[in-house]
C-alpha cells in the first residue's frame, strides 16, 4: 500500500546541496545540518554535501569530546553512506589555509578546488546553508 | 592592571582575535577557547597573527575544546600553553579582570 505522500507517484529527483561552512560545537550549525540531511535522506532525493571555510573542521579525525561534555557526532559522517549519501565534496583551498590535507579527514571524501565547487553549486536545484 | 581576554570565535570566521590583540595592552593574557582554538593551531593562514601576539602576551589555549575538535597539544604553536578547566579558573583567579571577545 502506498503512503499518502507516495500517490501522485514517482516525483522530480532534485539535486540538494548542503553547504557546510561553520565549525563543529561552537554553534548548533553542524550537527543540525547532519540531522536535515538524514531526513532528506529518506526522500530519496539527489543529496550532496559540500564542506568549505571552517566546514572543514567537521571532517577532522580524532574528535574527543568528553572534557566539554558534548556529544561527538563525528562518527554520523561515517554512517551517511549506509543512508545513500555519497557525495561529499570538500573544498581544496580550505583546507590548505588550515593547514590540513585529506589524510586528516574521518571520512572518504572528493577533494576539488574552490572553481570546481563553485560550478557544482551552479548545478544544484537547491542549495541550503549551514 | 592585569587582564585576561577570552576569545572563543575562530579567526577564519570572524575578526574577534584580531580585534582582540589590536586592543590588548602589553603582558595582559589570551586565552582562546570554544571556536577560538583553531587561532593556536601551527600551520594554518593565521598562525603568524598569533605567533606575533606572543611576544607582548602570555597566550593559553582551553585542552578539552582542542580535543573535542580533533587537535592535539603537538599542532599549538610553540608558546602557547594549553590548559584545561582548573587552569582557566586560575587564570581568572589571577588577572583582575576578565574581558569576553564574543
Amino acid at each position: 500500500m502506498s503512503e499518502p505522500w507516495e500517490e501522485e507517484g514517482p516525483g522530480t529527483i532534485k539535486k540538494f546541496m548542503y553547504v557546510n561552512r561553520k565549525p563543529p560545537y561552537g554553534t548548533i550549525y553542524a550537527l543540525e545540518s547532519l540531522e536535515v540531511v538524514l531526513i532528506a535522506a529518506a526522500f530519496e532525493q539527489d543529496v550532496s554535501m559540500a564542506f568549505l571555510d571552517d566546514g572543514v573542521y567537521q571532517l577532522k579525525k580524532g574528535q574527543d569530546t568528553k572534557g566539554i561534555g558534548q556529544k561527538n557526532f563525528s562518527p554520523t559522517y561515517r554512517a551517511l553512506e549506509g543512508y545513500d549519501v555519497e557525495k561529499l565534496y570538500v573544498e581544496a583551498e580550505s583546507l590548505a589555509e588550515r593547514g590540513l590535507s585529506e589524510d586528516d579527514l574521518l571520512v572518504p571524501v572528493e577533494v576539488m578546488s574552490r572553481e570546481a565547487l563553485a560550478e557544482l553549486m551552479n548545478e544544484q536545484d537547491v542549495i541550503l546553508s549551514f | 592592571m592585569s587582564m585576561l581576554h577570552t576569545v572563543n570565535k575562530s579567526p577564519f570566521e570572524r575578526n574577534t582575535l584580531v580585534s582582540c590583540l589590536g586592543h590588548a595592552t602589553a603582558g595582559s593574557a589570551i586565552l582562546l577557547i570554544e571556536d577560538g582554538v583553531y587561532g593556536a593551531l601551527e600551520g594554518t593562514a593565521h598562525s603568524d597573527l598569533l605567533r606575533g601576539a606572543l611576544a607582548e602576551h602570555s597566550v593559553y589555549v582551553l585542552g578539552p575544546d582542542l580535543n573535542a575538535r580533533g587537535m592535539t597539544d603537538a599542532q599549538v604553536i610553540e608558546g602557547v600553553s594549553v590548559v584545561d578547566y582548573g587552569g582557566f579558573v586560575d587564570l581568572t583567579e589571577k588577572h583582575e579582570k576578565v574581558q569576553a571577545w564574543l
